[in-house]
């Protein structure tokens, strides 16, 4: 505990108490009849307009943990951390159509899960278990990123203690965010992500700006990146351009991530808060805000690279901790003030993200599994009790992720989670358009795209850090293996894992679907109709909100 | 692959200006952008042109959002008294 940055740490105490105080008045904003009803405490009366929506789902998609970890990742590897960008790019585009059909026919229905979704869809309750597991999984190590993101500010501040000691300010911060997030539910984080979001932008545009032009502008800070990464010989994939071998790595690992960020139930839940189709259109277009300033901070990395900074050893672990590394630039570069100011930023960052996440994985919990499976009378009060208590207890699992396991086991989770949530996508997106798939055939698909996207990940190391197993999401095409036949091999050339585990699983679920219609099994009962899919605000179809 | 027209009759509506949301995608396809020139503002190429890639992705979803912003959003006139009277029944 030694080296405390003062001025930085008040000014991060100031803004961190004052988003507090935000969070728990937050329970009366826009405050329906009751807060007893999932559409209210889960989804803040699904009545949110274009600027709460784009702060909110802005708060959401671009997490600490990106904010950390990107950068991180230039640092480290160069070119191939950039696909951030067109990932968040590519994005938009084609969620647009699919989001609008997913929140007419929510809205219509009053479903509140993408699990919600499937079941009316298809009438099968294994089906949307399978889809709520999958997204509880998924979002699960993703909130302990947060923490890990958060935690990457505490340690640069200087609380860099070990063993629980160490832990004690994340913990704090972390109950302070449970509390809060009980009380007032989504409107929380809604209304926390409009000072998160404006400091980000603060911070982000003046670093972009006012750090080259310290260090001698942005020519010598790729020439100096290049030179580091020309030094690293065992390394022949990093450098500032792609590397022949990972530019089908770059497009797939862009292409999958867009595809899934949207089957998250998180981001779902950002979505169906909103108020009608047309916020979400507006959205769709003014959302790339984000993905420039997540571009512009990944040169971060870069930026880390000429000011010769070196990440922090973090002494829970013992190993230097490379998430440090845009903190630490932050803190070496930049006057204490304005570096406190960047650190709420970030801090506040992982608060907006983990408070939605636990939310939505809650919603999960409450409609798929609880009232599906053990209280099947649960009336729209206990419901909402229930979503309650599931989320402090989503919270401290994954504090207890963060205080009990290595972190780079949630690193990897994450890793696996990224994959197997794009699993999900025949039966949450496709089926958005077509009801051909036979249900029985999606489950088929979701187990070969699991279990061949987890035996992928298993199978390959990472040698800069010494791991066997689970060192990334980045296949050679060489090793490539249908049932021991190599088609591609001795090719040096890598390929995203979750993106050849979905192609297996359409595979799948194409052939299943043929034999399961020739036998004429029958494919459940479909609640919706064609009309629900273009459903706007104010159409009589809507479901009221929060009827009891 | 989630875009396709599809079949009719399934309650799809589609409007050739959705095609502009491919555009964007062009990005992916990594060699006609990793070069390391000609640079702005010294970035080689490959960072710089992704960057314009924001704005085209802008301007695709925005020219879409405004040209089906007129599409009727329940299906015709008619039908609404229809629901009207379904609404007791729905759930």
């Amino acid at each position: 505990m030694s080296n405390l940055q003062w001025t930085e740490i008040i000014i991060f105490a100031v803004l961190f108490l004052v988003v507090t105080v935000l969070g728990f008045v937050a329970a009366r904003w826009q405050a329906g009849s009751t807060l007893d009803h999932l559409d209210e405490w889960g989804l803040g009366g699904r009545k949110f307009g274009s600027w709460i929506t784009w702060f909110l789902v802005g708060g959401d998609l671009y997490t600490a943990y990106t904010f950390v970890a990107v950068p991180a990742l230039v640092f480290g590897a160069g070119a191939l951390g950039f696909y951030a960008l067109p990932y968040t790019v590519i994005l938009y585009p084609i969620v647009f159509l699919p989001l609008l059909r997913m929140w007419s026919v929510s809205r219509v229905h009053g479903y509140v899960t993408p699990a919600d979704y499937v079941r009316g869809r298809y009438g099968s309750r294994t089906l949307a278990l399978l889809i709520a597991v999958t997204g509880i999984v998924a979002t699960m190590p993703y909130i302990a990123l947060q923490l890990v993101g958060l935690e990457a500010v505490l340690r640069t501040m200087g609380f860099n203690g070990s063993g629980f000691l160490g832990h004690l300010p994340l913990l704090i911060a972390f109950v302070v965010l449970a509390v809060y997030t009980y009380q007032s539910g989504l409107r929380a984080p809604a209304l926390i992500a409009f000072v998160k979001d404006i400091l980000i932008y603060i911070v982000i545009l003046v670093a972009v700006f006012y750090l080259p032009s310290k260090l001698g502008g942005w020519e010598t800070i790729f020439n100096t990146a290049q030179a580091k990464f020309d030094a690293t010989k065992d390394n022949p994939n990093d450098g500032v351009l792609l590397s022949p071998a990972n530019q089908l790595q770059y497009a797939t690992l862009a292409l999958g991530s867009a595809l899934a960020l949207f089957l998250y139930p998180h981001s779902l839940t950002g979505a169906l808060a909103s108020r009608g189709r047309n916020v979400i259109k507006r959205n769709m277009v003014a959302l790339p805000a984000y993905s420039l300033l997540l571009g512009l901070l990944a040169l971060l990395g870069f930026v880390a690279i000429q000011a010769a900074s070196k990440p922090i050893v973090n002494q829970a672990t013992g190993r230097p901790d490379t998430n440090t590394i845009v903190p630490v630039l932050f803190d070496q570069q930049f006057p204490a003030w304005f570096a406190g100011i960047a650190f709420a930023a970030i801090g506040i960052g992982a608060l907006v993200p983990a408070a939605i996440m636990s939310i939505a994985a809650a919603n999960l919990w409450t409609r798929n599994i609880y009232k599906e499976y053990i209280k099947k009378d649960a009336d729209p009060k206990q419901e909402a009790k229930q979503a309650k208590l599931a989320s402090l207890i989503v919270k401290f699992g994954a504090v207890l992720f963060i205080l009990l396991v290595d972190p780079q086991f949630s690193i990897d989770l994450q890793l696996i989670g990224g994959v197997i949530i794009l699993q999900t996508l025949p039966a949450v997106a496709i089926s958005l358009y077509t009801r051909w798939f036979h249900r029985w055939a999606l489950v088929a698909g979701w187990v070969a795209g699991m279990v061949w996207g987890f035996a992928m990940l298993y199978e390959i190391p990472n040698k800069a850090a010494g791991k066997a197993h689970f060192g990334g999401s980045a296949l050679p095409l060489g090793q490539l293996s249908l049932f021991g036949w190599h088609p591609f091999a001795g090719s040096l050339t890598q390929i995203y894992v979750g993106f050849v585990a979905l192609i297996g699983n359409l595979v799948v679920a194409v052939i299943a679907t043929w034999i399961l219609r020739a036998m004429k099994s029958p494919n459940g009962i479909d609640q919706t109709q064609n009309e629900d899919y273009h459903a706007d605000e104010g159409d009589p179809r809507l479901k009221e909100v929060a009827v009891h | 692959m989630s875009e396709s027209p599809g079949k009719t009759g399934y309650g799809l509506r589609w409007n050739n200006w959705n095609l502009l949301l491919l555009v964007p995608l062009a990005m992916l396809i990594t060699p006609l952008i990793n070069f390391d020139g000609p640079h702005l503002f010294g970035m080689p190429f490959f960072y710089w042109s992704q960057f314009v890639f924001v704005v085209v992705g802008v301007i695709c979803v925005w020219v879409v959002y405004v040209k089906t912003k007129d599409e009727p959003v329940s299906h015709q006139p008619d039908r609404l008294s229809v629901d009207d009277l379904d609404e007791g029944t729905t759930k």
